[in-house]
């Protein structure tokens, strides 16, 4: 046994608290069933809390890893941990106040979210293929579940089933792509296999193995971020969940997968350099050039897509298939200041999006539908909900002074900094594109006439959901200093 | 004597059945037994890299753990196609078809 187990395992407090919350709240859903739902909310609500606090000591901690190696503890995983935790706790927030969910009980939900944030925290962390693989199918395996929660419904059913056939066998062809590294290094370890790789080539030359290997772990982790060509599931899972889920799936997993990305690719297809916060890519191996690729293609898809959408889930899957591109972008820059602006998009992404699903869930809970149509004239019915959406579809455009600015110019800053400014200008080019299909919501809402009229009264708790959200998105840049210094300290990763 | 490549050929072809077959088919159940085949080919891979060339048990460790995720997988994708089946009375793919654009 490894004798640093035990003094280390204050590092692994989140995900104890996680896993012993998730336990509880199945025992609280199996044997108290008369107040399930409020009991494993709290049970949801105070292990989420927990884990957050436990979290935020990892910031400080020098890196390392634990259990032989496959967990790292590094700021990276720290800021990830806190992110990730902090989202579902949002969401399990908003999820009593919806009316698709409510018609079933949702203890269940309440623990499968649990389990999904354990499994998202996890693949943020792990240095190791196996676990990589593990907590990816445990994250995959959770939100099939979530997006078929509504079991009777055939939508949701259907959204469930596409998720799966499509998750199953992008994760299948992430394995093939692992058992290949594997058999080109002899290690499961990401540190290892970059220096036996280094070793290798370092003639020069170049293997058709370790490309195919790359290209299908790409896969994987272009499903979870819902990047093109891997996006398919994206926008019918995305239509078909209930919105809570959608809303979830649309940050948490995504946000999971970058991280999971950025690790692999820094970690083990590239040289961290003698300068700390530069990082060269193996000349034997152009992964780059992979990501650029698939990053123009996913903004913009992503955005002419969503140019001809009329249900608002389904613009707003496309609008998060467009914001996964920009977010690579910080990806190819190997730099610091490439990861910094991945973080800095990923907080600002957060609050907009699940934000604009907040308003979305409202509104579906007083007309019950999700068609554009319906949000005619709703500045009569509900001022204050409109407002809400004007504030976070102009954030999504990444309009100042909202949050979804600073997320855009600190990813297109990166890229010109690192010569890639033709790249910048794509990006750039992109976001005008999006205003369109932005712009037409806020018009549809406040300026086309609608039939109904009623004003419409929402409860005092989605006002307050609505706040949490709103305050970010308008006032981050009041706190630019904290944000900056969070995410300045959260650059290291642990590299072997 | 058989040797390494053997068996990674084997796990190549196994790779290319299983995705023809998710491809291909129209039963959802069918479809599932094409990813399987994938964690297969997959399994195959890495006890014959452990055996022949890395020279450690990783590989024979890392398809205990795959043959666990599949049976989890195959559980949920079963009990998702069950309920599909409730809904529509089918299990071809094809009828899946109220969200797109």
């Amino acid at each position: 046994m490894d004798p640093q187990l035990i003094p280390d395992l204050h590092k692994f407090y989140p995900e104890i608290i996680l896993t012993a919350a998730f336990l509880l709240a199945i025992i609280g859903d199996l044997g108290f069933s008369r107040i399930r739902g409020g009991l494993t909310f709290s049970v949801a609500a105070l292990g989420l809390a927990l884990a957050f606090a436990a979290g935020i000591p990892l910031f400080g901690m020098p890196t390392g890893t634990l259990f032989f190696g496959v967990i790292a503890i590094d700021p990276l995983a720290a800021f990830f941990k806190c992110f990730l935790i902090l989202t579902s706790f949002l969401v399990l927030l908003a999820t009593p106040g919806s009316r698709e969910l409510s018609q079933r009980p949702l203890g269940e939900f309440y623990m499968l979210l649990l389990g999904v944030t354990l499994s998202m925290v996890l693949l943020a962390s792990s240095v190791d293929l196996l676990m990589i693989y593990l907590s990816l199918e445990m994250v995959s395996i959770g939100s099939y579940i979530m997006v078929g929660y509504l079991k009777n419904d055939r939508q949701s059913n259907e959204a469930s089933l596409k998720y799966l056939l499509f998750g199953t066998v992008a994760s299948g062809s992430m394995l093939y792509g692992m058992t290949l590294l594997y058999g080109l290094t002899g290690s499961t370890k990401l540190a290892v296999i970059r220096e036996v790789l280094a070793a290798e080539f370092s003639a020069g030359g170049n293997s058709p193995m370790l490309l195919i290997a790359t290209v299908l772990m790409i896969a994987g982790f272009g499903f979870k971020t819902a990047a093109v060509p891997f996006h398919f599931w994206c926008p019918d899972a995305y239509t078909g969940a209930p919105t809570p889920v959608t809303a979830f799936l649309s940050v948490a997993p995504k946000a999971a997968g970058f991280a999971i990305l950025v690790r692999f690719f820094f970690t083990t297809l590239s040289n961290p350099s003698e300068d700390p916060g530069f990082w060269t890519p193996f000349s034997f191996i152009d992964w780059r050039i992979l990501i650029i690729i698939i990053s123009v293609m996913t903004m913009t898809l992503g955005n002419i897509a969503a140019l001809r959408q009329d249900n608002m889930k389904r613009l707003l899957a496309y609008s998060s298939i467009a914001h996964a591109g920009y977010i690579l972008m910080g990806a190819v820059v190997l730099t610091s200041q490439g990861i910094q602006s991945i973080l800095i998009y990923l907080i600002t992404y957060l609050f907009m999006n699940l934000g604009a699903f907040l308003v979305v869930i409202e509104i579906f809970n007083r007309t019950g539908s999700f068609d554009l149509k319906n949000y005619r004239g709703f500045y009569r019915r509900s001022p204050f909900l409109t407002i809400s959406m004007t504030v976070f579809m102009l954030s999504l455009m990444g309009i100042p002074p909202f949050a979804g600015f600073f997320g855009k110019l600190y990813v297109f800053g990166a890229a010109v900094n690192t010569n890639l400014a033709w790249f910048a200008v794509v990006g750039a080019l992109n976001s005008v594109v999006a205003v369109y299909y932005y712009t037409r919501v806020i018009k549809t809402m406040i300026i086309e006439a609608g039939e109904d009229g009623t004003r419409i009264q929402i409860p005092w708790t989605s006002h307050v959901m609505v706040w949490i959200m709103l305050l970010p998105t308008i006032g981050l840049m009041l706190f630019w200093g904290r944000i900056q210094q969070l995410t300045m300290n959260s650059l290291r990763l642990f590299v072997g | 004597m058989i040797g390494l490549t053997h068996y990674l050929i084997i796990g190549a072809a196994l790779f290319s059945l299983g995705v023809m077959g998710v491809l291909t088919r129209k039963n959802a159940v069918n479809v599932l037994m094409g990813v399987e085949l994938i964690l297969n080919s997959a399994n195959i891979n890495l006890v014959a890299f452990s055996k022949y060339s890395a020279g450690n048990l990783n590989g024979q460790i890392f398809a205990i753990f795959v043959i666990v995720v599949a049976a989890a997988e195959a559980a949920v994708a079963l009990a998702i196609i069950l309920s599909m089946y409730r809904i529509l009375k089918s299990v071809n793919l094809d009828r899946a078809d109220t969200l797109k654009g």
